[in-house]
């Protein structure tokens, strides 16, 4: 372990002190307030919208509709740089695809007299025939376009049906929405015809690009702020049309806009976990050795954007298996578009999958673990490529030991802790570790300091505090000598923060940056007088200090060396990216959750008792901060196993329960202890670091390990989440 | 959210006569459900009137019963040392509800006229015969997970959310109300009302009353007593069932009993056919499952609620078992 390694978040204090500042919380002079009024209905067109009376209300600066709205220049030639369709143009023209679809905006000089005159708006509208039940729309699925969403074919189609042993199950993932605790953000203005976004984005170059691309203008002259996110889980990955509606607002004004999404907003208009139906079949011989795999699943978008995730591909490359078969499918209902959420795809495949290898386990009266480790893949059979490593077993064990699975009996219902049944179930989880190219500025400066720049952002993982362990390491300086600065375009050009892999990418960066640093000022140190005759081979640079090898006692600190230089900086930027041994290598993560539930079957209560949740993610930079987003994700795995699921209610195309109280995640008091566990491995390919990915994999595989725990305390197996009391109380 | 007057009278008379001079206005005192209702424009008072200034927040020991004043917080009442150890189920029940921030601000008057939860009464968007007489009851067909069992109507399936005031049912309190000319005391099993064609009313309070207080007479109920929240998570979440058991056993006969049920009905809803059934009779789970199938008679569901006429007989035995354990 690295003295950084347990180093506490460098902006924590600043977090909970209420000093950090998030987008909407900058103060700038002359700022007007600003909300969005929706749609009533889920489709159709708008007949007129009558905005005299707030238009007429006190202190109201503007009310933009698509009839007064002065068109963002690219509406007319959109380029999306998604691969997601048409974002929708907000105020384009009268059709409605969504409910909550913003229908107008109110800019007023103060919040109360926006929230008033918004209250006055009145619209009429043309209703079409909207349909929101998946379930109803599965014969409009069609394959999406994209290499990985194409249907998939190893050894034989459908191997599974003539196996000695069959399973085959139906499993249903309602909408989940992402709801960070702060609510999607933004104040906008331009500086002539330049606009600037302190805005809730986990990618501020992406959004450099959305908004160039819509209001017509480089990317270079978007400038963007988006230091601190109050969590995101991936509703942070796309350009929004309240983003744009702010721009539009601020331009028409001529002065800043706040816009701040209702929570009721957040369940309609910044994306969600689409809705998916899967459908599993499982093949295996007798002794429990797996013959075919077959997943299907059906995911809705919107009628705008196509929007996919990886959700069969799981079971491409899982397990060990001849015979695997996937098919893709997505359909277009009258809702808004679904947007990436914490562990997508895998999230919602590993809750078919891993519930289905379960439910053989039963059938073939094998324990679940023993099952997996006689399947275990060797090597990703879908790519034909070795792991780049792989401790699956060790979690598999470390999990074991710490849930007491050597009390957990096969046959369900039959241990008892007083009144309660316990249940023990497990879930595995995977998700891709990548390395997306990345810059990095390090500077080194008068009186010790290091400065490291990137645009980045940082929405609760604790990437300030990574950059600043590796930063301090690798300059074998103390980290409260490493200062970030990082959110901002104009900055070294950072990744977007999604998919795991921002450790990967944008900690290469950082050593690689010092190691260009470190050459750096070894090749300033040459010209001194005391390494005068000292090769360049023979200089070491370390705590600190550069050292003639073989005699310590020539030496110059970094202060030194700089004041020698005439200098008060010295810096390098390098263009970080993925090396070509890496990509002989499948590269992914591994985690299994355990979980031992309580439960009384009369009233259906069930107890999450202990939860253990354990990965392989390569080296561990900061155990403090990966534990935090371990448990996180595990709690967000609770919440979609036990709670969550936002009610449409299909007569009218809308949500019923868009709110804090009706729509639930787990309290602490719902998780009684909790645990994680890495194995803590240093990958030898991933990248200098040896990291993988954590934030996605902490989720992915908790909400099968839940079902099957229930199962095994009361018999009852539930394929639909989320599971509710209902579900498993005794009649 | 609509432009709004504050206003704040210094005595309870005051208050009384600016409501009766101007019956569209609204008191307000924790807030913790009217202000939800202003934000989502489901009410738009023009002007409110404030009562927290007033002199309503003791809890006092009186000849046989305890009154407790109507702008007593909840957490005060839960955590009050009189109340503990005279009413442990009224604690107990307050302590379930809602969050610890939202009991700090929430008074006892408040609590007893809080809103049903119903999605379709908060979205001004749907229908819903309680907002707007006439929309339609958009439960009924829709999502109603956490509806009525109990005493609905055509025009309204909608649940009373409080804890509190199924064990003040449960226990007898009486309602302390003053109008404009005079006070009067209504028992708090007639406080609320079932929906009936006119579910826009959700209590007995006649226009222009301000509820000043709760008096609970003393009783035996010290030990043997438990509620039990059902809910779909551990803290901050609405009962789909909730039971109030108080029990007074000697050795394992019941002597005297008091029974409520909250998730069930527009009103808290006591179960007396099961009370006098368990009257006398041995504390055994046999009793308890006669007793609950007892008090289902006349229940149905509405689709999504169907699971409740398990959930709630279950629940009753349940709470009665826990209650029954205690000593």
């Amino acid at each position: 372990m690295s003295k950084t390694s347990n180093l506490d978040r460098v902006d924590g204090r600043a977090k909970v002190t209420g000093t950090a500042t998030y987008s909407a919380e900058y103060k700038i002079p002359q700022t007007a307030y600003a909300c969005l009024v929706g749609s009533t209905i889920a489709k159709g067109k708008i007949n007129g919208i009558d905005t005299r009376k707030a238009r007429w209300a006190p202190g109201v600066l503007a009310v933009i509709t698509h009839e007064t709205v002065d068109q963002p220049q690219g509406y007319s030639s959109p380029k999306s740089k998604t691969n997601l369709g048409q974002p929708l143009q907000i105020f384009k023209d009268n059709r409605i695809y969504h409910y909550d679809q913003p229908i107008a905006m109110v800019i007023a000089d103060t919040f109360e007299q926006m929230q008033y005159a918004a209250k006055l708006i009145t619209a009429t509208y043309t209703k079409d025939k909207h349909e929101t039940d998946l379930h109803k729309a599965l014969h409009t699925g069609r394959m999406p376009g994209g290499d990985r969403a194409k249907d998939y074919t190893r050894g034989q189609d459908e191997a599974y049906r003539n196996a000695p042993v069959v399973f085959q199950g139906e499993y249903i993932l309602p909408n989940e929405v992402h709801n960070p605790m702060e609510l999607a953000n933004i104040i906008a203005l331009w500086e002539g015809n330049k606009p600037v976004l302190y805005t809730k984005s986990q990618g501020v170059e992406g959004t450099r690009n959305s908004v160039g691309n819509v209001f017509g203008i480089p990317p270079e002259e978007v400038t963007v702020h988006a230091q601190y996110l109050g969590g995101a889980f991936g509703m942070g990955l796309h350009t929004w049309p309240y983003e744009i509606a702010a721009l539009i607002g601020s331009r028409k004004v001529e002065r800043p806009v706040k816009l701040v999404l209702h929570r009721e907003q957040m369940f309609t208009n910044v994306g969600y976990r689409p809705y998916t139906i899967q459908k599993i079949g499982l093949g295996a011989t007798s002794q429990g050795k797996l013959i075919g795999i077959s997943h299907e699943a059906i995911a809705q978008t919107s009628s705008y954007e196509d929007f996919t995730e990886a959700t069969v591909n799981m079971s491409r490359f899982m397990y060990d298996c001849a015979n695997v078969s996937t098919r893709y499918r997505i359909a277009s209902l009258d809702a808004s578009t679904p947007i990436w959420m914490r562990g997508p795809g895998e999230a919602t495949g590993s809750f078919a999958l891993e519930s289905a290898m379960d439910e053989m386990a039963y059938k073939l009266k094998m324990d679940p673990i023993d099952f997996r480790k006689l399947n275990h893949a060797e090597l990703d059979q879908e790519r034909n490529k070795p792991w780049s490593s792989k401790y699956l077993l060790e979690c598999y064990q470390a999990g074991m030991e710490r849930i007491g699975w050597k009390n957990r009996l096969n046959e369900p219902g039959q241990v008892k802790e007083g009144d309660w049944s316990v249940g023990y179930g497990m879930g595995t989880g995977t998700f891709g570790s990548s390395r997306n190219r990345t810059s990095v500025r390090a500077t080194f400066r008068l009186g010790g300091q290091l400065l490291l720049q990137c645009s980045v952002n940082d929405m609760g993982p604790g990437t300030a505090t990574m950059m600043t362990a590796l930063g301090a390491d690798s300059m074998g300086i103390p980290a409260e000598n490493v200062n970030i600065e990082m959110g901002s375009s104009g900055l070294p050009k950072g990744p977007t923060q999604g998919g795991s892999a921002t450790t990967s990418s944008v900690g290469s960066a950082v050593v690689e940056a010092c190691e260009a640093l470190i050459k750096k000022l070894l090749a300033a140190a040459q010209t001194m007088e005391v390494f005068r005759d000292a090769k360049p081979s023979e200089l070491v640079f370390r705590e600190g200090t550069v050292f003639k090898v073989h005699n310590e006692a020539a030496k110059v600190s970094l202060d030194e060396l700089l004041k020698a230089s005439s200098l008060n900086e010295m810096a390098a930027e390098v263009d970080s990216k993925d090396s070509e041994e890496a990509k002989k290598y499948s590269i992914y993560s591994f985690s299994v959750h355990f979980v031992k539930v309580l439960i009384n079957p009369n009233i259906g209560k069930i107890r999450i008792a202990h939860v253990v949740s354990c990965a392989d993610i390569g080296t561990v930079v900061n155990y403090k901060t990966s534990a935090g987003q371990m448990y996180g994700g595990a709690v967000g795995g609770i919440g979609m196993g036990l709670m969550e699921s936002l009610e449409i209610d299909h007569r009218f195309g809308r949500p019923v329960n868009n709110n804090f109280a009706d729509y639930h995640v787990p309290v602490n008091a719902d998780i009684e202890k909790q645990e994680v566990f890495f194995v803590n491995k240093k990958d030898p390919y991933s990248n200098p670091m040896g990291t993988k990915g954590l934030g996605e994999t902490a989720l992915v595989g908790m909400a099968p390990a839940i079902a099957n725990a229930v199962f095994n305390a009361t018999g009852v197996r539930v394929r639909d989440l989320p599971i509710t009391l209902d579900k498993i109380l005794k009649r | 959210m609509k432009n709004f007057q504050l206003i704040r009278p210094a005595t309870v008379s005051a208050a009384v006569s600016l409501l009766a001079k101007s019956p569209t206005d609204k008191f307000i005192a924790g807030g913790t459900n009217l202000v939800d209702l202003m934000k989502k424009g489901v009410i738009a008072p023009e002007r409110l009137i404030d009562i927290m200034g007033l002199d309503l927040t003791r809890i006092e020991q009186l000849d046989a019963k305890v009154r407790i004043g109507a702008l007593a917080k909840n957490s005060t009442v839960s955590e009050d040392s009189l109340i503990k150890e005279k009413f442990p189920l009224l604690s107990m029940a307050l302590a379930a509800g809602a969050s610890q921030q939202i009991r700090h601000m929430a008074t006892v008057g408040g609590n007893m006229l809080q809103r049903t939860r119903c999605g379709y009464f908060y979205n001004t968007d749907l229908p819903c015969n309680k907002r707007e007489m006439g929309s339609g009851c958009g439960a009924i067909g829709g999502y109603n997970r956490m509806h009525a069992i109990f005493g609905a109507s055509s025009s309204c399936i909608a649940v009373h959310p409080s804890d509190m005031c199924i064990a003040l049912a449960a226990l007898d309190a009486t309602v302390l109300v003053q109008g404009k000319k005079s006070s009067r005391k209504i028992l708090f099993t007639d406080f609320h009302r079932l929906p009936g064609d006119n579910p826009q009313q959700d209590n007995t309070l006649a226009v222009g009353e301000l509820i000043t207080g709760l008096e609970i007479p003393e009783n035996r109920f010290m030990t043997n007593v438990h509620y039990l929240k059902v809910r779909d998570r551990s803290s901050y979440a609405f009962a789909l069932i909730s039971v109030a058991v108080a029990m007074e056993l000697v050795q394992d006969k019941i002597v005297d009993i008091r029974l409520a049920m909250g998730g069930v009905a527009h009103k808290p809803w006591r179960l007396t056919s099961a009370e006098d059934f368990l009257r006398g009779k041995s504390a055994t789970i046999e009793n308890f499952s006669l007793a609950a199938k007892l008090a289902m008679t006349g229940a149905r569901g509405y689709g999504e609620n169907d699971f409740k006429l398990n959930l709630a007989p279950n629940s009753i035995v349940e709470a009665l078992k826990v209650a029954a354990s205690k000593s």
